[in-house]
């Protein structure tokens, strides 16, 4: 039995997993679905908590970073992204 | 005769980074365009490449040097000519980009439905959000003009967007990893549809899932003037005077300030402020108002006092 790997990663609206998720995007490494932009208008789980509760394991979390000295008030990317994984075993 | 936005139509613009004219361009015109674009059967290619070879070497759509006035840019009765003369478009981009915009580029975007994947043996995919056409950290701002001259349903994938994103600097595909955003919205439009996008506006082309070829016409303008009261010649708007936080009275009636403070799903608790106090200074780009404040966002951090 081989195994793989399946990636949820939520964007959160606070930097505990207690936040509600705002942004998603799963990958499936097991090729049952093809996930792509713009698949679903709703999100996965109501919070990050949510998914550690149906078994996804937490394996990268954004860091806190100052804002830069002058630019304090410059917004850009989504600023609290969780990645989580599965593994599924199975005959890929 | 420029019908020139409204303070509201201004605010939202402002506020979400987008406005829609439904079925703004008659029936005549969207198909004089269809017949403009140039034609090839679908069944014939075998790349998307070669579609567009195709396509634009049947084309009667100018080619257009980056940086042309628009006034000059396509000829007397044609389609698009007809589309930037319509007053509500004249207006709306005489409000936004000035008098003497310049073309920076167009494109037909075309979605290719299923048949064609399933024909060419690819992958059908929809088109990761991304932010055109690079990093901009400008106070200036271009926009972008989509025509839709056919029907968009559902199916067809119409352009995904985020409102509220416009302002949000990032570097064109960086944005690519958010398969889904809350609040996401897709453009489901009749024919004759203009939309008008900040160029900072996150977006991205969905998946045609219809047996029909879904087109979009764009083109990016680029403004020759400062963009302050373009849409208020007579220079009449006035800034509101400050209004209570938190502890509020919800029988007033809502204000330009309610537009501009407007909330999305998808912003984070904290950068949520962030956005707000940057839509405020914008709105003192536009109004040339470069102390006035919505909701005490900027006065409150202003009163420095050492």
């Amino acid at each position: 039995m081989a195994k793989r790997q399946k990636v949820l990663v939520l964007y959160l609206k606070l930097p505990s997993l207690e936040g509600e998720v705002i942004s998603w995007a799963t990958f499936d490494g097991t090729g049952k679905k093809l996930h792509m932009t713009g698949d679903s208008d709703e999100p996965p789980y109501p919070t990050g908590l949510d998914a550690l509760l149906d078994g996804w394991r937490l394996f990268q979390a954004s860091q806190a970073i100052p804002e830069h000295p002058g630019q304090e008030f410059r917004t850009s990317y989504l600023k609290h992204e969780f990645f989580f994984e599965k593994l599924e075993e199975g005959d890929f | 005769m420029a019908k020139l936005l409204t303070t509201e139509q201004m605010a939202e613009f402002a506020n979400s980074g987008c406005l829609f004219f439904d079925e703004l361009i008659d029936e005549q015109t969207n198909k004089e365009f269809l017949d403009d674009i140039g034609h090839t059967e679908i069944d014939d290619v075998d790349s998307v490449q070669e579609y567009y070879r195709n396509i634009k070497a049947t084309s009667s759509i100018p080619r257009i040097p980056a940086g042309k006035k628009l006034k000059d840019a396509y000829p007397k009765g044609s389609p698009l000519e007809k589309i930037f003369g319509n007053e509500v478009v004249d207006g709306a981009i005489k409000s936004l980009v000035g008098s003497n915009t310049i073309i920076d580029h167009q494109f037909l975007h075309i979605t290719f439905p299923t048949k064609y994947f399933k024909q060419a043996h690819q992958r059908q995919m929809s088109q990761q959000n991304h932010q055109d056409s690079t990093i901009d950290p400008r106070s200036t701002f271009d926009v972008q003009l989509f025509y839709f001259p056919t029907e968009v349903t559902k199916e067809m994938g119409g352009t995904r967007f985020h409102p509220g994103t416009h302002l949000r600097i990032v570097n064109e595909f960086g944005i690519a990893k958010y398969q889904n955003i809350l609040g996401q919205k897709s453009i489901v439009c009749k024919p004759g549809t203009i939309g008008i996008f900040h160029s900072g506006l996150w977006h991205g082309a969905g998946v045609n899932f219809s047996e029909n070829i879904r087109y979009m016409f764009k083109v990016r303008l680029q403004p020759t003037e400062k963009q302050e009261l373009l849409w208020d010649p007579e220079k009449k708007y006035q800034p509101l005077p400050n209004r209570a936080l938190y502890w509020t009275d919800e029988s007033k009636d809502k204000t330009i300030n309610d537009i501009l403070m407007r909330s999305y799903p998808w912003q984070e608790a904290d950068t949520n402020r962030l956005d707000k106090i940057n839509v405020v200074k914008f709105w003192r780009l536009l109004t040339g108002h470069k102390k006035m404040d919505v909701d005490y966002w900027l006065t409150r951090i202003e009163n420095e006092l050492y």
